[in-house]
């Protein structure tokens, strides 16, 4: 199973660096990211496989929005399936 | 393979433009708890409802964080309880009802419906029992949805119950009064019921359905208001399109919910309902999407065309996207849970005859319609008649959902709070049906050959 994190909001110094460690610390294998910064406005996408992390999904999914609204970000994880059945037949 | 613009737009229509899951209603077969005992009866009912949904609520809250889409309702619906009632008194109905509010209290939805009966050729006692206290059973429960079936294309209209279910929503608002008449938005008067429906408050389990069944509601008009926004000045065949693709995606999301929900609880899934659902929130209403297509206003001439139109294309693009649909099937239109519906009405743009014929195209009928304290009774069964006749001459759904609030007039707003929403009281024709009303008997079911 392979979620879809995203992250948004002002940019900043280790925003990467510490979603990342989250994950690494939660036992989520990042497989692919993409981001990109458009006048000081932060956007990431990061697809992780979960398959492996050492707590619940919804516990993770808790976890991240958390770290996001301690530092003004908005961080969500999704089950990638949501993005897949609503894109593709 | 996923790709970031499609990432972005399934995010920015959960963030930005409302997209949820209107409800999840888990329907449950009570035929098995039929007793000539009341107190038996009322335990069974009971036990059997707590059992069966006892992992719903958790089930959706679950279902929400994996797929990060909100869900707004979760509900149940049972067999109608005048089919389990049976002959039992009045008062064992009004038991009845009770148990049902405490089951959903135990279980944390926010609504149970089947308080129902299905009356379109005549009825039974338990029927007869039944619909004598529905005004007694809103007021006392919380959580209840009554609905009452008074018409069928292949049977006719029952225009005894319709003039029953005029009187009857007048006491519910009486006996409500001190809560701006609330118990009348917890009932409804159908013709051509659907067995299946999720949405409240005409949701029950009908007598074909399984012992338990799924059956899951989408929503989406901001969706819908927002590419039709994008799309800027095309053509209607662009827009049915734009309205068809859209309508695909929302419900798609609508069956990955619902095979989820129907697989973690162990039940067979049932179907999608299409339905367009708005609620009072901004960015989230029906009248808006018809006013995005060119309307200056919801209720102006043209709405109708306008409605069907939207109407047709959401349910091309949702019958693909899901394995069965069911239910209702359409834009809902109620006023007060609608804003853009409420801001039409306030400004005179929106009248009720307008709203009946925009539900000659779309479902469900006129819903959450705040209309004048002292409406008599006969003008409500009038106002049942006029709508039952266009579900029945046109095979489809049709049902009436209207509030006299006591003790308001033309010129004064009621809320209702949270869903429900609030309205304007709308004006209606003051010259009297009642000799008509008063004739009671049966309106023939419609001839279907010789079509004009």
């Amino acid at each position: 199973m392979k979620a879809v994190i995203t992250v948004t909001g002002k940019d900043n110094v280790g925003i990467i660096a510490g979603v990342s460690a989250l994950c690494a610390d939660k036992g989520a294998n990042i497989l692919d990211i993409t981001q990109s910064v458009l006048s000081e406005y932060f956007a990431m996408i990061m697809l992780a496989d979960i398959d492996t992390l050492s707590i619940p999904f919804a516990d993770f999914v808790d976890l991240l929005a958390a770290y996001g609204n301690d530092r003004g970000l908005v961080v969500s994880a999704m089950h990638e399936d949501i993005f897949n059945t609503m894109h593709h037949i | 393979m996923l790709n970031t613009a499609d990432i972005l737009e399934t995010i920015s229509m959960i963030r930005q433009e409302n997209l949820d899951i209107r409800t999840i209603t888990m329907g449950i077969s009570l035929f098995d708890c039929v007793s000539e005992d009341e107190n038996r009866l009322c335990d069974k009912i009971y036990d059997k409802i707590t059992k069966s949904a006892e992992h719903l609520v958790q089930t959706g809250i679950d279902i929400e964080k994996q797929y990060g889409i909100p869900i707004v309702n979760k509900r149940v619906s049972v067999t109608p309880i005048s089919l389990i009632g049976g002959t039992i008194s009045p008062e064992g109905y009004i038991k009845i009802a009770q148990t049902l509010d405490r089951a959903a209290d135990t279980l944390g939805i926010n609504f149970i419906g089947g308080f129902s009966a299905l009356v379109h050729k005549g009825f039974t006692v338990g029927a007869q029992n039944l619909i004598s206290v529905i005004p007694y059973a809103l007021r006392d429960t919380n959580k209840v949805c009554s609905s009452v079936n008074v018409a069928t294309t292949k049977a006719g209209i029952n225009m005894d119950a319709v003039k029953l279910m005029g009187s009857t929503i007048r006491k519910t608002a009486e006996l409500t009064a001190d809560r701006d008449s609330i118990g009348c938005a917890k009932l409804v008067v159908f013709a051509n019921v659907p067995q299946d429906n999720p949405f409240m408050a005409g949701a029950f389990h009908g007598i074909g359905e399984p012992e338990t069944v799924i059956n899951v509601g989408v929503s989406g008009p901001g969706v819908v208001s927002s590419a039709i926004e994008r799309a800027g000045d095309c053509d209607l065949s662009t827009l049915a399109d734009i309205i068809k693709k859209t309508a695909f995606k929302i419900t798609r999301v609508g069956q990955l919910v619902a095979g989820e929900a129907a697989s973690r609880l162990g039940v067979p899934f049932g179907i999608v309902d299409l339905s367009l659902a708005p609620t009072p929130a901004i960015g989230d209403s029906v009248a808006r999407i018809l006013e995005n297509m060119g309307l200056e206003s919801c209720g102006c001439h043209g709405t109708t065309a306008a409605l069907a139109m939207l109407n047709d294309a959401v349910k091309k693009g949702g019958v693909m996207a899901s394995s069965h649909v069911g239910g209702l099937s359409g834009a809902f239109i109620p006023v007060s849970e609608d804003e853009g519906m409420i801001a039409a009405v306030a400004s005179g743009n929106l009248s009720i005859e307008k709203l009946e014929a925009m539900t000659a195209v779309c479902s469900v009928g006129l819903d959450m319609i705040a209309i004048p304290g002292d409406t008599t009774e006969e003008v409500i069964s009038a106002i049942i008649a006029d709508e039952i006749s266009i579900g029945v001459a046109n095979t489809k759904t049709t049902a009436v959902r209207v509030i006299p609030v006591i003790g308001k007039d033309v010129g004064e707003t009621v809320s209702f709070g949270g869903l429900l929403g609030y309205a304007p009281i709308i004006p209606l024709r003051t010259a009297s049906p009642a000799k008509f009303i008063h004739r009671g008997g049966r309106i023939p079911a419609p001839i279907h050959s010789l079509k004009n």
